[in-house]
């Protein structure tokens, strides 16, 4: 048995018809040729996945294709391209944000949607009060982004990229 | 046209009389860009989407023998194509450069999780149903899984098991002395990218597209364990997804997609789970080690005794080389080392970032905390009292060693002389705050390498060679040593890696790819500078090659203009006596500042600082990014990571990225990185070290050593969670 | 995963009446799909809910707060009443998981958390909770993370979730409605069940039951405080945690509610621990009595003994801060 979902991916509606059982992630790397988003752990423990749905950043990983139909997903691919990077992907190429590359789709992404859980006035577990005041300094962002693990370790490369564009940094 | 360099004789610096001084700087990644927009493709993305899956199944007993599978009642699942028994399937993953098949026949088990069968299916979700419904039977037998049970049999091969002096001596007669022991857990190298392969035959041409560090190497393996000529096998490995060891040799999931595509006769692609990374790759073992220091009244040490345990599965040819800084990072007379490795029905053990270093640096860097504390003696000028003039076992010198310059630039940079040498008196609130230093080394080494070089017409070049990058940096750094010697902007210098059809290179692994890999870039390119020198009627030395330009005497010309063909060369460098002339090593230590919570006994890094020597270090950014990644598996080591096998069976019982815990953004302060100016005219013609392990060499000793500082609490085994760290604290 | 039919529910009487046997309510899917890909559960039948109109959190006449059953982690941690009244919810909140996960898993969802015990986990080993009847391999095996408090022969797994123990300090109610379209409301502490010798059941609820709302008191007066001791920094869940309101007045201990994560198969709340503080003058000693009563049938399994002293230490220092006279 196959379901058909509609998903509104990087602006353009795609179709899918799939097994139930087909994650998120799954439709975007087996059926939509959308692999620039990975897969670590496919058990929500390391970020890899993450992508921006309706506006929140996500574990694709996590959720059933077919729970999302009508739904918008930016993935990677609809954040920039080699020409034309977001502030973001520029930011992790002059930080060394990354080193083997492999989580920093998941990074970028869950960067892209932090910075505006931040501008929302979203406190975190490290933030002194719970007002709408968020001042990212750099263990704010360390403790937004620890659900993106890099083996790496660029993370001290990762704050940096993030700071930068935070303080609007240049492009 | 070749150029070959046997490394018999220290090699002049060619590099720094280049003109544009490219190499050193901190050039972007190339490989940035398409990294950062999920354009890279990594092994299991090479697909058309047309590929058959296959999903590796487990064994769920430790040790003993399958006696059959309800592989019908699988096969008849919805769209299952094949459940694979194949003998050649692989049991272990093959050892770093071993260069032939790993131990096949999955049909024996010999630890719990091993592949036993690869099921495959029309799509992931039908594979993965299936592989977990495959009902198996098993003739158990008994099986050892303790290390350090009485009862295990424990190998003393020889020539690891060596004395000098008398050490018992030096320890009744020591002013000072410390007889400790330390353990260490099993670890997983947890690179972000599973193993994954996709397989697919032309006739009897195979093509794998894997996630591999050495895919020279890994061809053989995998032809090997196919039984067919590796002439026929391709492995292509563009992009990696991180290795640290885990991918070294090649693994269950290449022969399995290669067995599967070869009788479907279609591409088949097969992704480990994450669980099964851990189960089925290479852990790193852990160890048990006792460390002997006797000094004199001065701290200087009169005998060093390093004696350690590690485990493999039987027949396994590697153990962490545990001891291998220790025979040449400090003086003392009297030496003693032990090496024993206890057969254990485990997870494969094998390589992970410094093996050897990365454990035996943190015993031996404990004990020498302990004996500066023992002693009255700061840590630092313990260390530097105890730096040998020469090799202490076998009287080579060092081929470059800034080793004192990297404590004292260390210490004065992080503010040592503010540290209070008296455990427990600093506090930060409900925090004790502490410092720790720890000396670094990592044996550095040159491997036979080649690379191609092709200075096109049009002023452009290309590299082409089959190493790696693994996230090292080598996309960037050959594109510098190629636009350094062919005077070009690195934008016209394209590289092409990662193809087991370009020359054969060295691979990742051993911190040895930069140098070696390089080396071969930097030959070819003399040899294109000779051709060019030639074309010119002169002499290489009297060329000035820059931005496209060639200088000679009182000519310059546009190097486009000279140039009327692709010129094309291959680079080849071999080790030579070099090697065996000098003792070769990257020097440095780790100073660390860490709090430990007086209530809950938490542990964290408040900032670090690494100083290095390296030789020259060819992209100063990536190198950096190097040495924090081997400073964060130092705090990971030091806090965090433990792969604990079940006492009963064995089986790894943590295996995922929730319970085994790699450090995350939050555990990481801003880090520190210094490189000194160094250059290595022993190592290769770059005058380069690699810099991939030597920063994990002692980083987590720092850190344990400052959790003494902090609190007076000596942890000796590792990890230093909090339930190691709470029973000293005092009451609070 | 085995294949199983998916549906949609179009409304709550729709969800409940697909929620029958071999059924399962997906929401936010982050516990649901991470076990089912395992098949440690393995349901014939996904009954999504994401589209019912579960999604408010609202002030109740008269003080408290309706929370939606599907409200996600994130969105109750930002809200502006929580964070101003039951700040302890929020800082429970931010304190588990991750900001991807937190934007999936939901309030009832939440509250319905598997163990993260590694036996249960692995569909190899045996274990009560996953496969009644086929013992407990967490006893004797690597039991670090698991219980100390209100196990059994049968189960020593912890509950995971950090929002049920702010949601238990807090005196919170569960609102259920059942196959029947009738709804009922209890409190949280009665809605889980300790493992016994049925450790797969783990709550009250029955076949065609829907967690609609988490039901908030009136926030009462007093300091709140959350404190997860954990492995790591971040992303990492409770090796103990303490969720403490608090109230002060005139130098004694006015009200106090505690309640406890890491310890126990459910977030554990011991009302003779509050009772023993209340109406006293704060010490250490006092806090002391205070961790004795609480950890009075402790027991530890070996890797697992540190959590005691570390309970103790954990609480005396959260009843210390709660304490102090000045903020």
């Amino acid at each position: 048995m196959t379901l058909k979902t509609t998903l509104k991916i990087n602006g353009k509606d795609r179709t899918l018809d799939a097994d139930p059982r087909t994650s998120l992630l799954d439709a975007l790397r087996n059926h939509l040729d959308l692999k620039g988003t990975k897969k670590g752990c496919d058990h929500g423990q390391c970020g890899a996945c993450t992508v921006i749905v309706n506006g929140r950043r996500i574990n694709a990983c996590l959720t059933l294709a077919c729970m999302h139909d009508g739904d918008e997903v930016t993935t990677i691919e609809g954040l920039g391209t080699p020409e034309q990077m977001s502030a973001l992907q520029d930011a992790f190429v002059r930080h060394d944000g990354f080193q083997c590359g492999y989580c920093t789709a998941g990074q970028i992404c869950s960067a892209t949607a932090m910075l505006d859980e931040a501008k929302a006035g979203w406190p975190s577990h490290v933030s002194a009060s719970l007002g709408d005041d968020v001042s990212l300094t750099d263990e704010e962002i360390s403790e937004r982004m620890s659900g993106n693990l890099c083996r790496c370790s660029a993370y001290p490369g990762i704050v940096n990229a993030i700071r930068d564009v935070a303080r609007g940094g240049a492009r | 046209m070749n150029q070959h360099l046997k490394m018999d004789r220290p090699q002049d610096d060619v590099i720094g009389t280049m003109a544009q001084g490219v190499i050193g700087t901190a050039a972007p990644r190339r490989d940035g860009p398409v990294k950062v927009t999920g354009q890279a493709r990594y092994a299991a993305e090479t697909g058309t989407g047309a590929e058959a899956v296959g999903v590796l199944v487990r064994a769920t007993i430790t040790k003993g023998r399958v006696t059959g599978m309800d592989s019908d009642a699988v096969r008849a699942m919805p769209g299952v194509l094949s459940v694979i028994t194949d003998k050649r399937l692989l049991r272990n993953p093959a050892q770093g450069t071993a260069n032939a098949a790993p131990v096949q026949d999955p049909g024996q088990v010999a630890y719990f999780g091993q592949p036993i069968a690869l099921v495959v299916a029309e799509t992931f979700e039908q594979a993965r149903h299936a592989a977990q419904g495959l009902k198996v039977r098993y003739a158990a037998e008994e099986a050892v899984t303790d290390p350090f049970a009485d009862t295990t049999e424990v190998e003393r091969p020889e020539a690891k098991q060596t004395e000098q002096g008398d050490l018992d001596a030096a320890m009744t007669a020591a002013e000072f002395s410390v007889d400790s022991t330390y353990t260490t857990p099993a670890q997983n190298s947890a690179a972000m990218e599973p193993h994954a392969s996709v397989a697919e035959w032309d006739g009897d041409r195979l093509t794998l597209h894997g996630s591999y560090q050495m895919v020279k190497y890994n061809r053989n393996e995998l032809a090997d364990s196919l039984g067919i000529d590796p002439a026929n096998v391709r492995i292509r490995a563009p992009y990696v997804g991180g290795g640290f060891g885990s991918k070294l040799g090649i693994a269950p999931e290449a022969v399995a997609a290669a067995i599967a595509a070869r009788d479907l006769g279609r591409a088949v692609r097969v992704v480990m789970s994450r669980p099964q990374v851990f189960e089925a790759t290479m852990r790193r073992s852990g160890t048990r080690q006792r460390v002997r220091l006797a000094a004199d009244a001065d701290g200087r040490l009169t005998g060093i005794g390093h004696e350690a345990r590690v485990s493999n599965l039987p027949d396994e040819a590697f153990s962490e080389p545990v001891t291998m800084a220790t025979h040449f990072l400090y003086a003392g007379k009297n030496r003693k080392y032990a090496h024993e490795i206890a057969r254990v029905h485990r997870t494969c053990a094998g390589s992970m970032r410094a093996p050897g270093e990365a454990v035996g640096m943190l015993a031996l860097e404990n004990a020498m905390d302990e004996l500066a504390h023992a002693a009255g003696i700061d840590p630092v000028e313990l260390r530097l009292r105890n730096i040998p003039d020469v090799h202490p076992e076998n009287g080579k010198d060092y081929s470059s060693r800034r080793f004192a310059d990297c404590l004292r630039d260390g210490a004065a940079r992080f503010g040592w002389s503010a540290r209070n040498p008296k455990p427990g008196q600093v506090r930060d609130g409900e925090w004790f705050i502490g410092m720790g230093v720890a000396s670094a080394a990592r044996g550095n080494i040159l491997q036979e390498s080649q690379a191609r070089v092709i200075l096109h017409a049009d002023a452009t070049a290309t590299v082409e060679t089959d190493m790696t990058d693994i996230g090292t940096g080598t996309y960037t750094i050959l594109a510098q040593i190629a636009a350094e010697m062919l005077g070009l902007p690195l934008d016209s210098v394209s590289v092409r890696l990662g193809d087991t059809d370009f020359p054969p290179a060295a691979g990742s692994g051993g911190s040895w790819g930069a140098g070696s890999a390089g080396s071969a870039v930097f030959l070819a390119c003399q040899k294109l500078r000779q051709s060019l020198a030639d074309m010119l009627d002169t002499d290489p030395s009297e060329l000035t090659l820059r931005d496209g330009t060639v200088t000679s005497s009182n000519t310059q010309q546009s190097l486009a203009d000279l140039l009327s063909e692709d010129l094309t060369t291959i680079g080849h460098i071999e080790p030579g006596e070099t090697s065996e002339t000098m003792q070769h090593a990257g020097f440095g230590a780790h100073f660390a500042e860490v709090a430990v919570n007086a209530v809950t006994g938490e542990s964290r890094v408040r900032r670090m600082l690494g100083v290095f020597s390296a030789g020259r270090i060819l992209n100063e950014q990536t190198a950096r990014s190097q040495c924090h990644g081997g400073m964060i598996f130092g705090i990971g080591a030091a806090l965090t990571e433990d792969m604990v096998h079940d006492h009963r069976d064995g089986h790894i019982v943590n295996h995922n990225l929730a319970e085994y815990h790699i450090p995350v953004n939050l555990d990481i302060p801003q880090l520190d990185v210094v490189f000194l100016e160094e250059r290595d005219a022993w190592a290769n013609p770059l005058q380069s070290k690699g810099v991939g392990e030597l920063g994990i060499s002692g980083a987590g000793a720092a850190i344990t050593n400052a959790i003494y500082n902090a609190t007076g609490v000596r942890v000796r085994d590792y990890p230093a969670t909090l339930d190691r760290v709470l029973p000293g604290l005092p009451d609070d | 995963m085995r294949d199983f039919d998916y549906a949609r529910a179009g409304s709550r009487s729709d969800a409940t009446a697909r929620a029958g046997a071999g059924a399962q309510i997906i929401a936010g899917g982050t516990n649901l799909l991470d076990l089912m890909k395992l098949e440690v559960m393995a349901p014939e039948a996904v009954v999504d809910i994401t589209r019912l109109d579960l999604h408010e959190i609202s002030v109740v006449e008269g003080g408290g707060l309706r929370i939606g059953a599907l409200v996600t982690n994130s969105d109750l941690a930002a809200h502006d009443v929580v964070r101003r009244d039951y700040a302890l919810l929020s800082r429970a909140l931010l304190s588990g998981a991750t900001g991807q996960l937190r934007n999936k898993a939901t309030t009832g969802g939440n509250l319905l958390q598997r163990t993260r015990c590694f036996y249960f986990y692995d569909t190899a080993m045996p274990c009560n909770k996953r496969d009644p009847g086929s013992g407990c391999h967490a006893r004797d095996g690597f039991n670090r993370i698991l219980a100390v408090l209100g196990t059994s022969d049968h189960c020593i797994a912890t509950h995971p979730s950090d929002m049920a123990v702010a949601l238990m300090a807090l005196g919170a109610s569960v609102e259920i409605e059942d196959a029947a379209g009738d709804v009922r409301q209890m409190p949280l502490n009665d809605f889980y069940r300790l493992p016994g010798d049925t450790p797969h059941i783990e709550t009250v609820l029955e076949q065609g039951d829907l967690i609609t709302a988490v039901l908030l008191p009136k926030p009462v007066a007093g300091r709140q405080i959350y404190r997860k001791v954990r492995d790591r920094s971040s992303y990492a869940f409770a090796l103990v945690s303490v969720a403490a309101v608090v109230r002060m007045e005139d130098g004694k201990i006015a009200s106090a509610a505690l309640a406890f994560g890491g310890l126990a198969p459910k977030p554990w709340r011991n009302a003779k621990v509050e009772s023993a503080l209340t109406g006293k003058v704060p010490s250490d000693d006092l806090f002391g009595q205070a961790a004795d009563i609480l950890l009075a049938d402790a027991v530890g399994f070996g890797a697992n003994d540190f959590k005691i002293p570390l309970a103790r230490r954990t609480l005396r220092a959260v009843l210390r801060q709660a304490t102090e006279a000045t903020q």
